[in-house]
């Protein structure tokens, strides 16, 4: 990579977007940051990349990356219908999915499941904040059993968790994050733009307007006070040589599709990110001790995606014209007569 | 006996639900056509899988009518739940065909009853165990069979095309059809003036298709290549068809890539979000619906039209509000569809009248989605998609796709980037888009339901609002010139009728009927929604205009008023059919003659 240009000869800023219209110190804008980088390091070529999103904060930040990219912004909690859609008009594309928790864990709940379920090949990144930001402060559905609103509500309802949704579907990539983190976000944002299939990747990114006070499970301090990394994440691209200068036995290498590799350097217990069950208990042991469980949770590098599974082909869809589409005028006829 | 009528009847099996009447039927109806005689087959069946009452109604006219007829002249009972209520329908001096063990006490003695034993001759004469009870319906065939002289010849054609894809089940069906046949022979002497005769010159070039059939070839031929639905009556079978036919066609024999994606949705706002996002990607991409589908789809129809996404969204109406009744025909979406999302929201709406432009319009949806970059309704419904209809042949098209306004790279290149995504250069409020993988910087643009200006940006401007707002009623109105005209039938009438959709074969009855009593009435069927201006011309060619409609509230009445001149609204009546059942002639010509006295 050259000093002014990334593998594709585009300079950093070639993937910035329009200014932030969100709130000064909105974990958003960190993640959009972390976006932007991710994808320079890539080498995501722009006019591949497809941003989708569906309605509220979270879904306004794809205007503010890579603003030569195109974008869709559609309505609530829709987002994945229309990145399935898109996906199958043109499997070329990087389909790049934002989302909130209003977004994803409420109207977009069944959505959600039915693209994990499907296993369409996007990234999908809910910038979780377990409040309704646009609307002023409300409880969203992650929000924890307990957590306190800024005016003093007290939440009385069990929290959705997508990432233990996404793990009891059978999803392909389950990661939870923090918008504070880059170290982590950043090559985990690579790693599911790398995989083939739905990547869920949690982020956890304090409202400070709404939700940054004390009683709150989803503020800043809260969560710098309470997060524990299951291990230390690195992507390594196609592109790059893989350097193995780790002991053995310190980490553990998931090589993608792609030909990518996840490294994953042990930090406490060891955790194998390709067992399922491991990482719903890890799940489930952080909920417990009151915890915040970070980092790649799982990974199936083989699933078959969605368009693999419905014999999609690689040329677009989109591309196709009367030639490939359209019966001949035999078997028109012949087809017709066998109306008679 | 009476003088013999020939080729000229109506009969009616009443039969239960999913005990296998509906092949029988078919085996008759097509047994009947291959004789040259016309055909109209109207199923009424009910929301349940197997044992309520069905009935099948199949009317046989030397003209070719394929309205419902208001008559029974052979009754067909079969079902001893409904056979009391059945009887009733029988027109004096008509035929019932009876299971012999239903009890006789009392009934009507105006009919003449040919009573069978079908349950006995079932047990006795047909050994297949596990087939029994389907089989069983097939001896009415054989009966009717006889009753009217069809050819056995006939009966085997009729049966080997109902089997197509199984001929191993062609002998066992025909066996079970000789066992009526011969009952009959044995049993009866005829006593009802009824003959079925062969005809030349009728329905020769004609097949018989099912509109949501003649859809999926339409929607297949019209380049389709991203189908996202979910199940619902009467709109499955048009999804299902295509996923046969693209089976088919669409199959790459080598490597099985299939050069079409059908979805199975979660629901229908998926289905609807689905087929938008393919839209947007530059795919030609469709759904299909009913009722309660349109009205999920609602939102998302509006993000689509202010968005500027093309996609085909069928609605193959039923009965409602609500559930209603699913399985019977409506007409009643029409006012919903045409306005489908909160805000200023007005859609391009098509609206096939016969299964011919159910293909028609079905392969050239497409071109108008894309070319206006809007959704394109089209608005069948119950009796025209699920019911089977006279149709002259199909023919190949003879225009290649119009893709609409989208700008390439080398167009960018052109352009220097200088372009504007919602910037009306040609003035005819159709803006150019780019589709995403297009290779140029300048490509990119950020589409959203949200306000927006002429180059894509988010704004919240009074001025921007309205000028797009603007914008896109001036492109509906390029739009409307666009789509298929009325079609207008007159001769000088004072009066004349407005219909759409399936009405129109009951319209052509009830004129033919008025002018054979020398009361000529003119017509013009209204093809698509927003209205074409012949529409207040031909209102303002008459004294009266009624327009006839399946549904409570005159929708399309409501319309055509609103697109009237105020000295013309006095000019426009209306007649409606609202009860599920599809609308018969006489619905029209009664209301017509008690209002109005039409000269001769």
């Amino acid at each position: 990579m050259s000093a002014t240009g990334n593998r594709v000869g585009l300079p950093r800023d070639a993937y910035k977007g329009a200014a932030t219209t969100l709130c000064a110190g909105c974990g958003h804008n960190s993640i959009t940051n972390h976006m932007i980088k991710a994808l320079h390091e890539l080498g995501v070529e722009p006019h591949m990349l497809a941003k989708m999103s569906g309605i509220g904060c979270s879904s306004k930040t794809p205007a503010y990356f890579v603003e030569t990219a195109h974008g869709f912004n559609g309505v609530h909690g829709r987002m994945p219908a229309l990145t399935t859609g898109a996906h199958l008009a043109n499997r070329q594309l990087i389909m790049l999915g934002v989302s909130g928790d209003g977004d994803t864990a409420s109207i977009g709940l069944g959505q959600f499941m039915h693209m994990i379920r499907r296993n369409v090949d996007c990234t999908y990144i809910i910038e979780d904040n377990g409040t309704y930001g646009l609307t002023k402060g409300q409880f969203s559905a992650t929000a924890d059993l307990g957590s306190v609103q800024k005016k003093g509500a007290v939440n009385t309802f069990q929290p959705i968790d997508p990432c233990a949704v996404a793990l009891a579907l059978g999803c392909s990539f389950v990661a939870r994050s923090f918008s504070g983190d880059g170290k982590q976000v950043v090559p985990l944002i690579k790693a599911a733009i790398a995989h083939r299939g739905t990547a869920i990747l949690d982020i956890i990114s304090p409202c400070v307007t709404f939700n940054d006070h004390d009683g709150s499970t989803k503020s800043y301090s809260w969560v710098k006070d309470h997060e524990e990394s299951i291990a230390d994440v690195s992507f390594i691209p196609f592109f790059e040589e893989v350097h193995v200068d780790y002991e053995p036995g310190t980490v553990r290498d998931v090589r993608l599709h792609d030909g990518s590799h996840i490294v994953l350097k042990k930090l406490g217990e060891d955790h194998d990110p390709t067992d399922r069950r491991a990482a719903i208990k890890v799940i489930e042991e952080g909920r417990t001790e009151g915890h915040l469980i970070t980092g790649l949770l799982y990974v199936d590098a083989e699933l078959s995606d969605f368009a693999t599974t419905e014999h999609i082909p690689q040329r677009p869809l989109m591309d196709l014209g009367e030639e490939e589409l359209r019966l001949s005028p035999d078997q028109f006829a012949q087809f017709v007569s066998e109306f008679a | 006996m009476t003088e013999p009528i020939v080729n000229d009847l109506t009969i009616q099996a009443a039969t239960v639900n999913g005990s296998g009447s509906q092949t029988a039927n078919l085996v008759l109806t097509r047994a009947i056509f291959h004789m040259g005689i016309p055909v109209a087959p109207k199923n009424v069946f009910p929301s349940n899988i197997e044992g309520l009452p069905t009935w099948y109604q199949l009317r046989i006219t030397p003209e070719g009518h394929m309205a419902r007829s208001d008559k029974v002249d052979i009754l067909i009972a079969f079902n001893v739940a409904t056979w009391r209520e059945d009887l009733k329908s029988v027109r004096a001096g008509g035929v019932v065909i009876h299971e012999e063990a239903f009890s006789t006490a009392d009934v009507r003695p105006d009919v003449i009853y040919y009573p069978v034993p079908f349950s006995k001759l079932a047990k006795s004469r047909i050994q297949n165990d596990t087939l029994r009870k389907q089989l069983a319906n097939m001896i009415y065939v054989g009966v009717v069979a006889g009753l009217l002289g069809i050819p056995w010849g006939a009966i085997e054609h009729g049966v080997k095309r109902q089997f197509l894809p199984k001929p191993k089940a062609v002998p066992v069906n025909l066996d079970a059809i000789k066992v009526g046949y011969d009952y009959w022979q044995d049993n009866f002497s005829k006593q009802d003036p009824y003959r079925l005769e062969p005809m030349t010159g009728a329905v020769e070039g004609k097949v018989l298709v099912e509109g949501n059939q003649a859809a999926a070839l339409g929607a297949l031929m019209g380049g389709v290549t991203v189908v996202a639905w979910y199940p619902i009556t009467p709109s499955s079978s048009l999804c299902e068809y295509l996923i046969a036919y693209a089976d088919r066609f669409r199959v790459d024999e080598k490597t099985g890539e299939k050069n079409i994606s059908v979805v199975q949705a979660e629901d229908e706002l998926a289905a609807v979000g689905m087929a938008i996002g393919a839209g947007w990607a530059g795919a030609r991409a469709m759904t299909s619906t009913s009722g309660p589908g349109i009205s999920l789809m609602a939102e998302f129809s509006g993000l689509a039209y202010y968005a500027e996404v093309p996609v085909v969204i069928f609605d193959i109406q039923r009965i409602g509000p609500s559930t209603g009744l699913p399985t019977r025909t409506s007409q009643a979406d029409i006012g919903f569809v045409y306005t489908l999302s909160h805000g200023d929201t007005k859609h391009l709406v098509l609206l096939p009248g016969t299964v011919e432009e159910c293909y028609e319009f079905a392969r050239d949806a497409f071109d108008h989605a894309d070319r206006f970059q809007t959704p394109v309704f089209i608005l069948s419904d119950l009796d025209l998609g699920m019911n089977l209809w006279m149709t002259p042949e199909f023919k190949y098209p003879e225009k290649k796709f119009d893709r609409g306004k989208v700008l390439s790279k080398q167009d960018l290149e052109k352009l220097a980037g200088e372009w504007g995504r919602y910037r009306d250069v040609d003035g005819d409020g159709v803006t150019y888009r780019t589709l995403p993988g297009t290779d140029h910087p300048a490509a990119g643009f950020f589409t959203r339901g949200s306000g927006h200006d002429e180059q894509a940006r988010y704004t919240e401007s009074a001025d921007a609002y309205a000028r797009n707002m603007d914008r896109l009623a001036h492109k509906l109105e390029t739009a409307r010139h666009a789509l298929p005209a009325p079609v207008v039938e007159e001769s000088g009438s004072p009066v004349g009728l407005i219909a759409f959709g399936s009405t129109h074969a009951a319209v052509i009855e009830a004129r033919e009927t008025l002018a054979a009593e020398g009361k000529k009435v003119d017509y013009l069927r209204v093809r698509a929604l927003p209205l074409a201006d012949e529409v207040a011309r031909f209102v303002a060619r008459h004294e009266h205009v009624y327009v006839v409609e399946q549904n409570r509230d005159g929708q399309l009445y409501d319309l055509v008023r609103l697109a009237m001149p105020a000295e013309l609204v006095e000019r426009v009546r209306s007649i409606r059919h609202y009860n599920g059942q599809p609308i018969p002639a006489v619905a029209i010509t009664g209301p017509l003659m008690d209002r109005e006295a039409v000269p001769a």
